[in-house]
């Protein structure tokens, strides 16, 4: 498999911190929105649109592009610093989200945005799509194309996640790749106590998916996780069990369930960017 | 009479009159626009045959996807094939589509304006012995109030078949309502259909009429059957098809509230609403008059004959009857 030298797995580790104090600014010039889950998953989109995905940000809607469908939408501010920072609109663009007039409304809508591939937010309907897509895909012999969905824990909650499921594997469409983002933390509390996943390796195994268990914050385990999904497991559908620490950069954020669904204030944000700052020091000093 | 220039079936008055059920005429539809369009497909949650999507899927294999009984996945996995390019087709009874998927069509079909196509088959009291748990009267009302839709309820077999071939050829999200049973066919196949368009199916001979009633759906009948004996008692009615619901054909419903001054609305569906207070909706705005609505009044269905609960619940020929000679003495101020 293709391995990312050395000096391209830390920038891309600066690229996933530099997000996050993105994802941190917009959300409090925005006053509200959700910190946990969007400072998890930097890394895995980073990883996504950085390497992994086939896309072309000068030219949003080329026919032979990946898909990615993002159902949690309200992880959306990690989407939205991916798509500035890779090239899709200007950086300074983030500091728009929620606000009245912005294309990056506080839910992501393909109305606003157009390069998105959907509009989401109310939970467990994004997964439904992305079958549609690698269904449309299949029946157009497009082999070269894959399709991604993120998916959140909590988000299993809903029973349309499990009717997709099903369908998936009846059709077999190892053009889909899903992450679900494991940080155990949904509104109320921790998942396992709002309502108990379990284990998702063996549920997913038994619907018949291949399924691979990693952490999600780390690069390597990322790209060897999707490299096995795209070119190794053809046969069926692909889930990738992303461990990830809610909150991932900034102490004060991390593995509270407080913070899922809440914007830092002008302080709290001047910490976590200051910690952030020392991070990518930290990163830059390794040799 | 019968409005000539429309070509309607001039057999309609008979008790030999041909019945088939608009279900079947959306299945036929729906096979003809596939043959002239690949990039049609469908999709079913376990009753191809009942909502007659069979006739496509054992043509077309391959662009027919069996989910099972996932009716929430269903449309949702419609609006991705259709940000690919596709042109789906989803099919249910109404009570589980629009009825069970009612906010995954609004977030995933509506809110991105998807061009995906809701069909129903078992709409209304009409559907009988199955029970009340299984006779939709509220899918006019969730559908017309999403933004982006388009919202059709043929009157009989044939004007299913058409209505199907048009919304094949438009992109906007679109709910068809259909029935199950066969019932009267009132339209041939010389009849024009334009999507957005209401028709006048029975007029006075000359003069203007006094009292215009608005029917959707295949109770459309019952409203041309009251027609047609009023006439004989010298009450002049114009009847109109109102098979649109949204769009709303307003110019022609304020034409026809304009003439008559005395409207009825007529459906197999809730009052509340529904294509009764559509129109109300229109008229209190535009040409405020008094209306009566025939339609269920806030009542679930119940096993029995469509005969028997159409007369039990009020929407019989004897009802609309009732409801036009209240109108006319109820004159508006």
């Amino acid at each position: 498999m293709e391995k990312i030298s050395g000096n391209r797995l830390k920038e891309l580790r600066l690229i996933a911190m530099e997000i996050r104090k993105s994802i941190v600014s917009m959300l409090q010039s925005a006053g509200s929105g959700h910190t946990a889950g969007a400072l998890g998953m930097a890394d895995i989109f980073t990883y996504l649109y950085f390497e992994g995905l086939k896309h072309d940000p000068h030219n949003p809607k080329w026919p032979s592009r990946d898909h990615l469908i993002l159902s949690n939408g309200h992880i959306c501010p990690v989407l939205y610093a991916t798509l500035a920072h890779v090239g899709y609109f200007p950086v300074s663009e983030l500091m728009t989200l929620r606000k009245f007039g912005s294309r990056l409304q506080g839910h992501p809508h393909r109305e606003y945005l157009p390069i998105l591939e959907t509009s989401s937010g109310p939970l467990g309907e994004g997964l439904s799509q992305a079958v549609g897509m690698a269904l449309a895909s299949r029946l157009d012999q497009d082999n070269d194309k894959n399709i991604y969905c993120i998916l959140g824990d909590g988000e299993l909650n809903e029973g349309q996640n499990w009717e997709a499921i099903l369908l998936a594997a009846k059709e077999k469409l190892h053009n889909l790749i899903v992450i679900v983002d494991r940080n155990n933390i949904q509104i109320d509390g921790q998942t396992e106590d709002i309502m108990p996943l379990n284990d998702l390796v063996l549920k997913w195994t038994a619907f018949n998916w291949h399924v691979t268990e990693i952490n999600g914050n780390d690069i390597k385990e990322i790209e060897k996780a999707i490299y096995q999904a795209k070119f190794v497991n053809l046969d069926r559908p692909n889930v990738i069990i992303a461990n990830t620490i809610p909150g991932f950069g900034v102490k004060m954020f991390e593995n509270n369930y407080l913070w899922h669904g809440k914007a830092p204030n002008k302080d709290e944000s001047e910490k976590a960017i200051f910690e952030l700052d020392e991070r990518i020091n930290k990163i830059m000093t390794e040799r | 009479m019968l409005n000539h220039s429309l070509k309607l079936n001039s057999k309609i008055f008979e008790s030999s009159v041909e019945k088939k059920s608009t279900r079947l005429g959306f299945g036929e539809g729906l096979l003809l626009s596939a043959i002239k369009n690949e990039n049609i497909v469908g999709l079913c949650a376990d009753l191809v045959e009942s909502t007659k999507m069979n006739l496509f899927a054992d043509k077309f294999p391959k662009r027919y996807f069996e989910v099972g009984i996932t009716e929430q996945s269903m449309a949702s996995v419609a609006s991705g094939l259709a940000a690919m390019g596709k042109l789906p087709f989803i099919a249910s009874y109404a009570i589980f589509n629009p009825g069970r998927n009612w906010e995954q069509i609004r977030t995933t079909i509506c809110y991105n304006n998807q061009p995906v196509k809701i069909i129903s088959s078992h709409s209304g009291l009409s559907v009988g012995p199955d029970g009340g748990s299984h006779q939709s009267l509220e899918d006019i009302a969730i559908t017309r109030v999403l933004p982006n839709m388009v919202v059709i309820s043929p009157c009989d077999y044939l004007e299913a078949k058409r209505a199907t071939q048009a919304i094949a050829q438009t992109l906007d999200p679109t709910y068809l309502r259909c029935a199950r049973n066969d019932t009267p066919i009132i339209t041939t196949e010389e009849t024009p259909f334009e999507i957005g368009r209401a028709q006048i199916f029975f007029e006075p001979d000359s003069k203007l009429a006094q009292v215009g009633i608005i029917a959707t759906g295949p109770v459309l009948y019952n409203a041309i059957m009251a027609a047609k004996k009023l006439e004989a008692e010298g009450i002049r009615v114009k009847v109109m098809n109102l098979s649109t619901i949204k769009p709303l054909d307003t110019v022609a419903i304020i034409a026809l509230a304009r003439e008559t001054k005395n409207i009825v609305t007529v459906e197999d569906h809730q009052v509340a609403g529904g294509m009764g207070s559509a129109v109300s909706e229109c008229l209190a705005q535009n040409y405020p008059i008094y209306i009566e609505f025939i339609g269920i009044k806030d009542k679930y269905g119940q096993s029995g004959t469509p005969e028997e609960l159409a007369k039990f619940y009020g929407i019989s020929i004897s009802d609309i009857i009732l409801a036009v000679n209240k109108v006319i003495k109820k004159k508006t101020p």
